[in-house]
This record gives structure tokens, C-alpha cells and sequence, in this order.
């Protein structure tokens, strides 16, 4: 099958192209890009007025299958993504049973070659059960087909047990991604620790408790050589050491999610359990910091790190509730609006962190450009349609998102995976 | 003078015009609990839930009490009695005491904004008697019209709370009311029950009680939590004492005619000494008794309704 892109503006961070370009593909790959195509035997998409990107990798996923299908399965979340404009997710660990052995990452990815939309790519965990005591058998999940390794949510607390998985991800060249957190420190907190939490009588995740983490965790990697990929960056010391660990030349990427970048810990006024999320709202200094860094290239990559959670688990006490924000089909508009449009970054840095760089941190090679041989992934953008968020209309299975009734303009308009065009449904 | 709110969730968001009303309207019904028939027929016909989901005596009786002297019907739901042990959601919990149409439902619940969280679903009057570490607005106004009482005025004094200020939704509410009203709040208590950044409420800080109390017209003191320690913000009560328990020693630097205050229950011999606690200069259990006008107070303002209406 053969599908022929027209009159699109072709943005590909990795080859420079900004030109209105036709594209042709063939077989799942891209098989010619010149001003003017015609090829009368293929499907033609009209992009006029459309902007044409190399297919959107989200590094950062919660799918909850197996285990916990009522928040979200494989399939919704597949679907959630496509939507959302994203070709690709990477899905952590996190499940249940968590993806520590080869029969998880490969059920995993059976689920998906049978139900989903995009391309999925298991995270698989770094110790046993992530209980932060044994490694996983990494080179046997790397063999099952699992791309990086993160425990995120239960962070490896054992600064022992982080060198070895640093030492041994060399032997492998892959990647372990960090979620910093000293679990002592956040003592129990629900939400960032400061005059908010203050206000409100909750306890508080200081902000130290990431950094601590980031600052142990980019020593490691110094000493042992080994790359390091820190999961949504949130507060300003972290970024810091971060921006200071690049200038060293130390392995090390970052992602920032689209919450973190837009909303702080005064929302948290309303007691809004959507609010709730790990590391937590920070307050508008570290917003504004967070936002400086994505400005600057410190931060690498957005990510959702969406996390899906049912709405009955959501509609209790603030205490009780998850952590998480739902997020794939909300983050593509709201960097848009805010960012994009706002003059923040540019559209091009928008599309090299959302693809280019996920695609060169993951090693892949066939993703993340718009070049002839590459997968035929592509992400369509409209950046004049307005859309107002309304969380009853997602494929997500969950509705735990806070950006409910915004308005937005920019989204997603078709995803197409493999040449083949996967939304609008 | 007029009441806006709906539901009283925290001392923060009122008015001075509110907070006065309830004062003033607690005045007038002082004088009901001391009449040999203590009941008055003003909130005949309207039932009143007290939910609490920890353990309470003197704010549930306090509630319970001041209902009855309204002619309210009361009834008492606690945690363990109820369906929350076996496993009800709080929000089922209200909507199935919703069903059996209440007026009012006091809340007592050791997680912050509960009673906010009800109040977002709820049609009747939600009132917060000690929401988690977050606020518990009726102590805090019952404080305040003891003060009123003891020192005829609130504007200008200096009120000293001295404890575990970080877990303590009485040092909150107290801090958020009694300023509004135009005292100076100075709070005292180790650094790791105190964060520093308490002073962008307004107050001062202070680490040192003997030095706190010498200016104090008022000195309120906290329970602390036996279970703090293991939690390493003090090394050992004994220490504690040393440097926070008020003492009948420590007493003596305190500023003439100062008055002490607890919200109870007290540690005796821990932040408080005996005889401090039973001597003169002690209105803990004045506190106790004028809770239960200010809580009728706020019963009548809520369901009664006449300062309401005339607010609406």
C-alpha cells in the first residue's frame, strides 16, 4: 500500500528540512520526499496548511496492562496515543506482575503486535519486583525485546545496587531511566513541600528529595561511565546539577512533562486529586526554572508520563488518592499553546525533543527523521485548530487529567505508523 | 454582620464581618447553659450528623451538646461503628447519610480537606471540627472569644502558640483567625515542628519559649504527639520538656496577668505542668465551656438562618 502526503510542511529537526514538501511511502517506509510527487497508484493525504513531523516518541508511559486493565489497557492506551499524536510510548514497569522477566516484556509486546495502534517499546524494570534488592536479568529482556530499564515510581533507594545496574547497562549499551527521589525524604509527602503544603496541612515532598538523587545518581554515571537518562526533571537544583553534569560531558539526558511545565503547587487549593502526581507540583520557582532549562536545551525531552488511574481511585481524600496525571492526549496541545505559540520554544526544538531526541536516546535509528528508508511515522500537526479539553471524550480508559475545559490551539490532526494512517480513527 | 458561607471549612477564607457575627452571636447563648432548663427551641425539626472519623471527645460532646441545647436532633456516626471499616468510600459513606436528609454534617477526619472534598458533593451544611494537619475552625473561634472574654479586647495582644505547629490544625486556624482580628502571633516550637517559611502568614517565629513568653498576654499551648519523636523531629520528650514545657519556673518570666490556653487534650507534666494547668491564670476550662456557645453559634448560623437569609 502506498500513501502519498501532499503540500505538508515538512519539519525534520535532524536534517534541517523546513520546506512544504510531498512525501511518499511504501511498504512502512519512507520512499521519497521531493517538492512535487505524483504516483497516481497511491492513497493521498492533503496536508495543506498542515505541518509534517517525524512520528512523536513518548519516553514515558503507564499502560497498566497486565494487572490493572481497569485503568488502562494496552489497546486504550494505544488508541489514547494515536490520538494524542504520538507513534510511539515506551510503557514502565510498573505493572502487575512488574516487567522484570522475559515472559512480561514478551506478553507485553504479543498484547501489542494484537491490539495496539503505535508502536510499543517495554520499559523493563532494574531489580527484581523494582524492590530495589537484585538486578533483572537484563540482557535476557534486552533479547525479549525490552528498550531501557527504570524502576520508576519505587526508585532504586540502595546506591550499591544503582552502580551495579549503571555497570552492567555498559555491557549492554542500553539505557536506565531515573526517577530520583530519596523515598526517606518524601517521608510519606503528598505534594511538594512549601508554603502550600504549609497552608493546607499536608505533608510535603521536599524538593531536595529529587535533587539529592539526581546529584548521587549523576555521580554514579560519572564514575562509571554509564549514560543516564533522568525521568521528568522538576525542580531548579536538580536542573543545575544537570545543566553542570552536560558541561562535564557526563552521559546524561533529561525529560520534562507537560504538568510540571504549566501548573504549580498553588492549584492544589481545591484539593484537586488530578493534581496529585509524583514528583509533585512544584512551586512557581521551580516551574519558571523548569521552563528555562526546555528554553535552553537542559532539558532533552517532553514526555507525558501519563498515568492512568480509574476515577473512583481519584474521587477519594487527597491523601488517599493515586499519584498520576492522565496525559497523552492533552500534551501535544498544551506545549503548543503554551509554549510554541507563547514564543517559548520554537516549533522545530518542540519537535526535536517530542521525536528526534527520544528516537537518538533510544537508539532508533529508523525513527525520529523524515529521511527515505526511515519507518514511515509521522505525526500531523494543525497548529490553527482549538480545541477545549474535555476529558469524557478520551480513549484513555481513565480521566484523571487537570487540563479538563482548557483551551487550546494546535493539535493533532492525523498520526500515521508504519505508512499506515492510524488517526483520526 | 452576615454569614456567606455555606459551610464553615477553615477559619482562613472568612470575613471579619463572619467571624464577628459568630462571636457575637455566641455571646447571647453563654448564658443558655447556665439556665436550669438548658435548652431553647431555635433549631427544632433540624437533624445534625456528627461524622467523626477519629477519635474525639470534647469537640464531638461539645457539638452534641450545643446541638441539643438548640432542640436539633443529633445523630453520632464514628469510624469504627460505622461502614468505613468495611471498606465504604468516605463519598459513599456521605451520599448514604445524604439519603436520610440532613441539615448539617460535622466532620472530624484525619485527612486534610476531607471536609472540603464532602463539601464539593453535598447539599447540606458541612461543618469542619479538625481536618488532618489542615485547620479546625471551631477551636480556633472558641479561642478567640475566650480571649475576648479574659482580655476584653484580641486587637494588639500578643498571643504565644507553642508546640508541634507543623501538625497542628489549632495553630493554623488560631493563626489565620486571631490575626485577622489584630493580634500579634509569635509561634514557638523546635525547627523541625516549625518550618521557617510559617512567616509568610504573617507571624513571627520563634525557636526560644522563654524568651517568647515575656511580652505574651496569651500563651497557648499545644499536645505534643508522643509519636513525633519516633518520627526523630525531638530526640526524647524529656528533652522536650526541658526546653518547651511551661512550668511554673518558666511561668514566672511570663508577662503579668498573661493567660494560659490548650485546645486539650493536655500531657500533663509534658508541655504543661499540673499546677499550671489547674491554677488561676489557666482558661483551659473556660475554653471547654464556651465551646459549646461558640458551636451553637455557628449550628444557628448555619441552619437557623436568620443572619444567613439577611445575608443571601
Amino acid at each position: 500500500m502506498r500513501l502519498l502526503i501532499k503540500n505538508g510542511r515538512v519539519i525534520d529537526p535532524s536534517s534541517g528540512i523546513d520546506e512544504t514538501l510531498d512525501i511518499l511511502i511504501e511498504k512502512g517506509k519512507i520512499a521519497d520526499i521531493k517538492p512535487r510527487i505524483d504516483n497516481h497508484k497511491a492513497k493521498i493525504i492533503d496536508a495543506s496548511r498542515l505541518v509534517v513531523a517525524p512520528g512523536f516518541i513518548d519516553m514515558h508511559v503507564h499502560l497498566r496492562e497486565p494487572g490493572q486493565e481497569h485503568k488502562e489497557t494496552i489497546r486504550s492506551g494505544s488508541l489514547a496515543a494515536a490520538k494524542g499524536g504520538f507513534t510511539s510510548i515506551l510503557c514502565m514497569p510498573n505493572t502487575e506482575p512488574v516487567n522484570d522477566n522475559r515472559g512480561v516484556t514478551e506478553y507485553i509486546l504479543s498484547q501489542a503486535k494484537k491490539e495496539a495502534v503505535v508502536n510499543v517499546f517495554p520499559v523493563a524494570s532494574v531489580s527484581k519486583s523494582q524492590e530495589g534488592e537484585e538486578l533483572t536479568e537484563m540482557a535476557d529482556l534486552l533479547d525479549a525485546g525490552a528498550i531501557a530499564f527504570s524502576d520508576d515510581g519505587q526508585p532504586v533507594q540502595n546506591s550499591h545496587l544503582m552502580r551495579r545496574a549503571l555497570e552492567y547497562s555498559k555491557l549492554l549499551d542500553t539505557l536506565i531511566i531515573d526517577h530520583c527521589e530519596d523515598k526517606n525524604l518524601s517521608n510519606g509527602g503528598v505534594m511538594h513541600e512549601g508554603h502550600y503544603s504549609y497552608l493546607l496541612g499536608f505533608k510535603g515532598i521536599p524538593d531536595f528529595s529529587e535533587e539529592i538523587m539526581v546529584a548521587r545518581d549523576l555521580i554514579l554515571a560519572e564514575k562509571v561511565d554509564a549514560r543516564l537518562h533522568i525521568a521528568h526533571l522538576s525542580v531548579k537544583g536538580a536542573i543545575q546539577l544537570v545543566k553542570q553534569a552536560k558541561k562535564k560531558k557526563i552521559k546524561v539526558t533529561a525529560e520534562a512533562t507537560p504538568h510540571h511545565l504549566l501548573l504549580d503547587d498553588s492549584f492544589l487549593e481545591n484539593y484537586d486529586t488530578n493534581l496529585k502526581v509524583n514528583p509533585p507540583l512544584r512551586s512557581k520557582e521551580n516551574v519558571q526554572a523548569l521552563r528555562e532549562a526546555v528554553k535552553e536545551g537542559v532539558v532533552d525531552v517532553i514526555a507525558t508520563d501519563h498515568a492512568p488511574h480509574a476515577p473512583d481511585e481519584k474521587d477519594v481524600e487527597f491523601d488517599k488518592a493515586p499519584f498520576g496525571i492522565n496525559g497523552l492526549e492533552t500534551a501535544v496541545s498544551l506545549i503548543l499553546d503554551k509554549l510554541v505559540n507563547k514564543n517559548i520554544i520554537s516549533l522545530k526544538r518542540f519537535i526535536k525533543m517530542i521525536s528526534t531526541e527520544p528516537a537518538k536516546i533510544l537508539g532508533l535509528k529508523n525513527k525520529g527523521r523524515i529521511s527515505v528508508g526511515a519507518d514511515a511515522d509521522l505525526t500531523i500537526l494543525n497548529l490553527y485548530q482549538e480545541i477545549l479539553v474535555d476529558v469524557n471524550n478520551f480513549k484513555s480508559k481513565s480521566r484523571n487529567n487537570p487540563f479538563h475545559n482548557w483551551k487550546l490551539k494546535g493539535a493533532p490532526a492525523i498520526t500515521i505508523v508504519g505508512g499506515k494512517k492510524v488517526y483520526p480513527f | 454582620m452576615a454569614f456567606k458561607h455555606k459551610h464553615l471549612l477553615e477559619t482562613r477564607s472568612l470575613t471579619l464581618s463572619e467571624i464577628n457575627s459568630v462571636l457575637s452571636t455566641a455571646e447571647s447563648f453563654l448564658e443558655i447553659s447556665k439556665r436550669e432548663v438548658k435548652k431553647v427551641p431555635t433549631l427544632r425539626g433540624k437533624t445534625i450528623v456528627n461524622l467523626f472519623f477519629e477519635p474525639s471527645t470534647r469537640t464531638r460532646g461539645s457539638f452534641e451538646l450545643a446541638a441539643k441545647r438548640l432542640s436539633a436532633d443529633i445523630v453520632n456516626f464514628n469510624q469504627t461503628a460505622s461502614s468505613i471499616v468495611k471498606g465504604e468510600s468516605l463519598k459513599d459513606t456521605v451520599l448514604n447519610l445524604e439519603a436520610m436528609s440532613p441539615d448539617a454534617l460535622i466532620i472530624r477526619h484525619p485527612c486534610a480537606g476531607a471536609p472540603y472534598f464532602i463539601s464539593t458533593f453535598c447539599q447540606s451544611h458541612v461543618i469542619n471540627a479538625g481536618d488532618g494537619s489542615h485547620e479546625h475552625p471551631t477551636q480556633a473561634l472558641l479561642d478567640a472569644f475566650t480571649i475576648k472574654q479574659e482580655k476584653k479586647k484580641i486587637e494588639d495582644l500578643k498571643v504565644v502558640i507553642v508546640g508541634d505547629i507543623l501538625h497542628s490544625r489549632v495553630a493554623r486556624s488560631n493563626v489565620f483567625l486571631l490575626q485577622k482580628l489584630g493580634a500579634n502571633v509569635v509561634l514557638v516550637g523546635p525547627p523541625p515542628l516549625l518550618p521557617i517559611e510559617f512567616k509568610k502568614f504573617g507571624v513571627e517565629i520563634d525557636y526560644n519559649l522563654d524568651r517568647a513568653i515575656e511580652e505574651a498576654d496569651v500563651i497557648m499551648m499545644l499536645r505534643i504527639q508522643l509519636e513525633r519523636q519516633k518520627k526523630n523531629y525531638f530526640p526524647s520528650i524529656r528533652e522536650y520538656r526541658n526546653l518547651y514545657s511551661l512550668t511554673k519556673q518558666r511561668y514566672k518570666k511570663a508577662k503579668k496577668n498573661s493567660i494560659i490556653m490548650h485546645p486539650g487534650p493536655i500531657n500533663r507534666g509534658v508541655e504543661l505542668s499540673t499546677d499550671l494547668a489547674d491554677s488561676a491564670e489557666s482558661v483551659i476550662l473556660k475554653q471547654v465551656e464556651n465551646g459549646i456557645a461558640v458551636r451553637m453559634a455557628v449550628l444557628y448560623i448555619l441552619l437557623g438562618g436568620k443572619e444567613r437569609e439577611t445575608a443571601d
